[in-house]
């Protein structure tokens, strides 16, 4: 089945192609197949293309969509699955999964938050916490490695535990997060908020550029380092990454930390955005769609397979999707049925590019 | 129960000869044991490679091929005895400590990465690096040598940048072998490398082991428990029963039906021996 696809001709021309097309022109059929290779194999192509369809679509229905108020609302709602998307593909490639994440990003701000109270400066308020973040992230690596605890139940155990510190300590009641302790969406720039408050959330466009500029950096690491040679190693086989002499267990608890460290930072600048806390909010709520997003980006699962990019884009998918369907005036709770829809569909075109690649390159 | 074996067969007259005359003795086994609990594994391996040769390891499940590998491959310590490479003697407390004395372990099926590039695998835990504080991958760099690498010794695969995943068994095969000796592996230690491998794959392996023995010297055990592969792949044969060598012989001397004769006479006396215990 493989092979009928392409000629004898066809497939020696392209036999080294992606390495060797700028060393010499090659052909014009093995130009248009190279190309062709490059855009299937690309993970990311569904959810661009399903993410430029909707925005066409959001576009021409409603032409308010285009203006800043429309876009700034598809970024609100993308930064946050993002940004744990972003994190939590870390954590998927090596076949676990945080689901933890979301209440890490929404204990951050707290942690911050009375730290701040009990007079710390918002400075090492925020320090701190990160470094409660990473523990946290540490513990659920720990627990994944050590105590071979599934990772679906570790990190969900420490997703409680910490929902209820939350709850407990906060009293139940509702708080507003440092340098935000301005009214939320005042203005795009609140002149009196110095140039620290307006980077750490309180520009409406810094927490998605935060966002993007980790994205692009996990995606670096994922694909141009060794940590993220051994990442891909650690999930695509365990035992023979370990043979090969990859410190498997120091891998797993990092990129535990990493995720952990990495919805704790933007769960800050989530929080100074929109100034306000509220305990009663569960992170469950987040991770799901952060999960979503990396999984419509083409993230496996299994393990071994991933993309930051393609999450990232997920979640862009996600925002522009919530953004859109409230801007048409459709019902919120028609959201989730598009979602659903829409991340089948998703799935469903990634495995046939997935086949049609797999083909393309045997061939 | 069994600790009468016969002296090993071939171990005497004409084969004596011949080892003596061959090259240096690179690895060493003398009267290693090894137990679990009660149960004694291995009751004194003596075993030798040379350079450049390759010794086929027979024996039935049990007879403690795979433990002995253990042994060697550093994954686990021996209770009794010494392994000496290159005349020194070593104690390997980890699988990188035996690969710091040159003996890499080659496991059929887990050895690759199925989601990385050739080239990565190739250099998996070996990467080239840009120079700078965040371990960048020189990809330009590792692709250029593992092609160079692969040209040297005759492996063919149809790209680099094939995730092993899209690899055959018999090119995967080659890669996890390629990959061991790259980094300076002298012994080599592969498990079963023509289990499931259809003719022409089989091929690719048995040139690349020969080549890799005669031209670059790298010395291999091969454990498999069918003959007709060893015979094709092996200088000699050691069989393993009952947690000993009990045959020694080279391949040439020797032939399918003769091992095999000999090994059903070696049971034959451990079956009486213990018979005549009980």
């Amino acid at each position: 089945m493989a092979t009928s696809v392409t000629s004898p001709a066809e497939s020696q021309s392209s036999a080294g192609l992606p390495s060797s097309a700028g060393e010499a022109g090659p052909p014009q059929v093995g130009l248009r197949r190279y190309l062709w290779q490059l855009f299937v194999a690309q993970r990311e192509v569904t959810p661009v293309l399903i993410t430029i369809g909707l925005f066409i679509f959001f576009w021409i229905d409603s032409p308010n969509f285009l203006t800043s108020l429309g876009l700034n609302s598809a970024a609100g709602f993308a930064g946050p699955y993002g940004a744990l998307a972003v994190g939590e593909v870390l954590v998927l490639v090596l076949g676990e999964i945080d689901l933890s994440a979301g209440q890490v990003f929404l204990l951050s701000p707290w942690i911050m938050y009375w730290l701040w109270q009990l007079g710390v400066p918002v400075g090492w308020a925020i320090v701190c916490a990160l470094v409660v973040s990473i523990g946290v992230g540490l513990i659920n690596g720990l627990i994944t490695v050590f105590l071979n605890v599934p990772s679906f139940v570790g990190t969900l155990a420490t997703n409680f535990v910490l929902f209820g510190l939350v709850l407990i300590f906060s009293d139940d009641t509702e708080a507003t997060p440092v340098p935000g302790a301005i009214p939320p969406q005042t203005t795009a720039v609140a002149p009196h908020v110095g140039l620290f408050g307006q980077i750490i959330g309180v520009w409406e466009w810094s927490e998605i550029l935060w966002v993007i500029a980790i994205a692009i950096v996990i995606q670096f690491v994922l694909t141009r380092t060794r940590f993220g040679v051994r990442v891909i190693a650690t999930g695509g086989n365990l035992l023979g990454a370990a043979e090969a002499g990859v410190p498997v267990r120091r891998v797993k608890i990092m990129c535990f930390v990493l995720c952990s460290f990495l919805s704790g930072l933007v769960g800050i600048v989530d929080a100074v955005k929109y100034g306000t806390l509220d305990p009663g909010n569960p992170g469950v709520n987040y991770i799901l769609y952060a999960v979503g997003a990396c999984v419509i980006g083409g993230t496996a699962l299994t393990g071994g397979r991933g993309t930051v990019i393609g999450a990232f884009i997920g979640a862009i998918l996600i925002g522009i999707l919530e953004a859109g369907l409230n801007i048409i005036g459709i019902s919120t709770n028609d959201f989730f049925v598009y979602i659903g829809l829409v991340m089948i569909l998703a799935m469903t075109l990634n495995g046939w590019l997935d086949r049609l690649a797999a083909r393309t390159r045997s061939g | 129960m069994i600790d009468d074996i016969p002296e090993p067969a071939g171990l005497a007259g004409e084969t004596a000869t011949e080892l003596s005359r061959s090259p240096e003795v690179v690895l060493e086994v003398q009267g290693v044991t090894k137990s679990f609990g009660p149960l004694s594994v291995l009751r004194g391996i003596d075993l030798t490679l040379r350079s450049g040769e390759v010794l086929g390891l027979v024996g039935d499940n049990g007879a403690g091929k795979s433990t002995l590998v253990k042994i060697l491959s550093g994954y686990s310590p021996q209770d009794s005895g010494r392994l000496l490479v290159k005349g020194k003697e070593v104690h390997f407390k980890s699988v990188e400590d035996a690969a710091a004395h040159g003996i890499e372990t080659v496991y059929q099926d887990l050895a690759l990465i199925p989601q990385l590039p050739v080239f990565e695998n190739l250099f998996l835990n070996h990467e080239i690096l840009h120079f700078g504080p965040f371990h960048v991958l020189n990809k330009r760099k590792m692709r250029e040598l593992t092609r160079q690498y692969l040209d040297d010794i005759n492996v063919n695969v149809p790209n680099v940048n094939a995730e092993a995943a899209q690899l055959s068994g018999g090119q995967r095969q080659a890669i996890a072998v390629a990959r061991a000796t790259r980094t300076n592996a002298s012994i080599l230690l592969l498990d079963e490398p023509l289990a499931a491998m259809g003719a022409r794959e089989s091929r690719l392996i048995i040139d690349l082991v020969r080549g890799l023995a005669s031209h670059r010297s790298v010395s291999m055990i091969i454990i498999d428990h069918n003959f007709a592969h060893l015979f094709e792949l092996c200088d000699r044969v050691n069989v393993m029963q009952g947690g000993r060598i009990t045959i020694d012989q080279l391949t040439k001397d020797t032939s399918l039906e003769k091992l095999t004769e000999l090994m059903v006479s070696n049971y034959r006396s451990q079956l009486q021996a213990a018979v005549v215990e009980s």
